[in-house]
């Protein structure tokens, strides 16, 4: 079904639309249009995720041997310290709030714009200002306290942290700034006939999303600040030679970084929900639990992040609790995982790239969340604490599923975006490819790491070695993998086949509109009149088409 | 042809943005907004109330002779400030909304010298704890106070009061450009959320402090 429509060209492609409707540089250094900000965010985001993709690339280089590959300790210390924080603060944290969160979410709600096109477009810069210091940051020397600048280490460490706090800080505000953005959105600009219950999927989890965003940022903000002033002034907060609490630290870092994992995996969930749909053609199912799952997720994750520190002299009364709660979002995902094969179950199954992008989320996020709960479990993560098996469980999560639902997203949303269609043959092989090298990289470290190698440490024992090279070569698949999509997807923007206002023969209000969409959105203000996702109606059969 | 565009002009004044369908919904709209970056600033704060909770439980006999090293007389001077500033500010609010332009923006003229008045008084308590070596961290010499945890408390205060300036220097600036505005006529009975988000804003910083004079002066 899917194919049968790209191929149709009557639908055509709008040439007036938000790229060139208003022309010059400054039509886009200015622009309000939430359209346009989220290809801003795209450009940004991706550059980041190409260095931190480097540096990823660069460890596993190292770890080639047991000894010294191709950098010195310090080095090495260094290049997992920015790929951590370049990942998450610069990439993970607003690529889908950014891009897709911005570019579809007024689609989906028929609304003109978000709530406040000024603070968006101001997002924008504040995240630039942010990115621009962590970048001063690595340049000059580098910052090797690791992404979560433990203290007391982060207080004394001679490298120039206080730039990359200061980034992580100002970065902060412009998640702020988004969250707060999506969340008075989704109260005041929905469609006539737009209820609370006729949203769609992706829009719940993005509004989840961005109420860890306004609830937790400001928290790591301080945090951030704190840390960057002991460490030029000294002030003794959290050391404790000057009478500070480390521990104190702990507690303020993982308030924020534990629930930013569902700032970075919600979204993706939400993309996931949007595409069960679309490769399935079927009514979505348990719609309800789908979206209150989210505000599921958002709730326990705010309670759970003593889990980080079932080593840091918590008491075990403490740490069962935290165990116990932090199970609770395992049960939350498992409602979406249920809900979401469920749909897929007798449905009408396109076999596409998004297809590929929909059953690795599944897998990534299946087995993350399972040895997830299983390091929750307290006396199973003293065995795992700091060793490459939570590396590998983080990476489930963070990599596999996050980057699951972010190039599901782009493969969804890029025929709405400009208008064209991919090489859907190449997008199936670099599908695979990336879910066979993010397997090859990372199912490897969860055997080294229940085998004890530690997270961090430079050199390893031998016995370690070939489980690290089979790691390496992984990565080097998902690296191919990676480029194969840069290539055609930048390829597609000029010479991919016209795509047509809804290809995918999707039901949101987004696909209604014409691609790329015109720059006020609708021609028209446009009304909701049924449930989304209502492939069939009630008593319908799913229609199988063969493709 | 000319009464239709009358009637878009009464549709969407200048004030109202394209993408909201009547002043209605957006004056929901930026309540709310202002309403979600208070939260956060609350959180802001939170962290170091934390600190303070924390510490004091470790360093109570520290933290109680070292608040009263402070000068009762000038944070109360100084509540006393704040708090009449919020009577101010609310009053100018009141009188946009009846249209007394000048009244307003003399109202908020006067909120912007109180905090004008409060941060001359900082200045004096932080020049004598400064004075005395009770600056933080590396600068810290103050030997009054032997009681393990004395250094802490000033970390503290420093840290709490100075992100409290910080607030009271962007409230007066945020209030300095709605007088301006309000000077400028744009405000009246038909128009004048900004004045009570400006408001909003004003009562944040007097309420931090309300929780900071105790905190830091009194126990």
């Amino acid at each position: 079904m899917a194919q049968l429509s790209v191929v149709n060209e009557s639908e055509g492609y709008l040439k007036v639309n938000y790229m060139n409707a208003d022309r010059g540089i400054m039509s886009w250094v200015l622009t309000l249009d939430h359209k346009r900000i989220a290809l801003m965010y795209f450009v940004l985001t991706m550059v980041s995720f190409f260095i931190g993709g480097m540096l990823a690339e660069a460890i596993r280089i190292e770890h080639l041997t047991p000894g010294e590959t191709i950098m010195g300790a310090n080095t090495y210390n260094r290049m997992f310290t920015l790929h951590g924080v370049v990942m998450i603060f610069m990439f993970m944290i607003p690529a889908v709030p950014g891009i897709f969160g911005n570019f579809c979410l007024p689609l989906m709600l028929g609304a003109k714009d978000v709530a406040f096109p000024r603070l968006n477009l101001l997002s924008v810069y504040v995240y630039a200002v942010g990115a621009g210091l962590l970048v001063y940051a690595m340049a000059s020397g580098g910052v090797d306290a690791g992404w979560t600048f433990y203290a007391p280490y982060s207080l004394s460490t001679p490298a120039t942290i206080f730039p990359a706090l200061l980034g992580v800080f100002i970065i902060g505000f412009s998640s702020i700034l988004t969250g707060l953005n999506f969340i008075v959105t989704v109260h005041t600009l929905r469609a006539p006939g737009m209820t609370w219950m006729r949203m769609p999927l992706f829009v719940w989890a993005t509004y989840a999303t961005s109420i860890i965003q306004v609830l937790a940022t400001p928290v790591i903000g301080i945090t951030a600040m704190l840390v960057g002033i002991e460490h030029v002034f000294g002030f003794g907060f959290f050391d404790p030679t000057r009478g500070g609490d480390p521990v104190l630290f702990q507690h303020m870092f993982w308030f924020y970084s534990h629930p930013a994992v569902y700032i970075m995996v919600l979204p993706s969930m939400g993309v996931i929900s949007e595409a069960v749909a679309a490769v399935s053609r079927k009514n979505i199912f348990g719609y309800k639990m789908i979206a209150y799952s989210s505000l599921g997720i958002t709730f326990v994750g705010f309670f759970a992040w003593g889990h980080h520190m079932f080593l840091s002299g918590q008491s075990a009364l403490d740490s069962g609790a935290f165990a116990i709660i932090s199970m609770l979002v395992g049960v939350f995902t498992a409602i979406k995982v249920f809900n979401w094969v469920g749909t897929m179950y007798r449905g009408s199954i396109a076999v596409n790239a998004l297809l590929f992008y929909v059953c690795g989320f599944l897998f990534f996020v299946v087995f993350g969340g399972m040895t997830g709960i299983a390091v929750a479990t307290v006396s199973l993560d003293v065995h795992w604490h700091d060793t490459y098996f939570v590396v590998a469980h983080f990476h489930f999560i963070m990599v596999g599923a996050v980057l699951m639902g972010v190039l599901a997203a782009i493969h969804m949303w890029f025929p709405k975006m400009f208008g064209r269609m991919y090489h859907e043959g190449w997008a199936m092989v670099a599908a695979a490819l990336i879910v066979l090298g993010f397997n090859a990289t990372f199912i490897p470290q969860f055997l080294l790491g229940n085998a004890g190698m530690p997270r961090r440490y430079f050199l390893y024992d031998e016995k370690y070695w070939m489980l690290n090279v089979a790691s390496t070569a992984g990565s080097t698949l998902l690296f191919i993998g990676f480029v194969i999509v840069a290539i055609y997807l930048i390829y597609a923007l000029k010479h991919g086949p016209i795509a047509g206002s809804n290809p995918w023969g999707l039901t949101g209000l987004e696909w209604q509109t014409t691609s790329p969409p015109p720059k006020h959105n609708f021609i028209g203000q446009p009304t909701v009149e049924e449930d989304p996702y209502t492939y069939q109606k009630k008593g319908e059969k799913v229609e199988h088409v063969v493709i | 042809m000319s009464s239709s565009e009358a009637h878009q002009e009464h549709e969407h004044p200048w004030y109202l943005a394209h993408h909201f369908d009547n002043i209605k919904v957006q004056n929901y709209a930026v309540r709310m907004g202002m309403w979600l970056f208070l939260g956060t600033e609350v959180l802001l704060f939170a962290g170091l109330f934390l600190g303070y909770t924390v510490y004091r439980y470790f360093y109570p006999q520290a933290f109680e002779e070292c608040s009263q090293l402070l000068s009762v007389g000038m944070g109360a001077f100084n509540t006393v400030v704040l708090i009449g500033s919020s009577f101010l500010v609310v009053w100018a609010y009141h009188s946009i909304k009846h249209d007394q332009v000048k009244k307003c923006a003399w109202l908020l003229f006067l909120t912007i010298v109180c905090a004008g008045i409060f941060l001359v008084v900082k200045y004096f308590e932080y020049m004598h704890k400064i004075h005395e070596g009770q600056l933080p961290g590396k600068m810290y010499t103050f030997e009054g106070v032997t009681a393990p945890g004395a250094n802490m408390y000033f970390s503290i205060y420093f840290l709490m009061t100075g992100l409290h300036a910080l607030h009271v220097i962007i409230g007066a600036t945020i209030l300095a450009v709605l007088m301006v505005r309000v000077m400028k006529g744009k405000y009246g009975s038909h128009h004048n959320v900004p004045i009570e988000l400006g408001g909003l804003y004003w009562h944040l910083v007097d309420l931090v402090w309300i929780f900071l004079f105790p905190l830091l002066y009194l126990i």
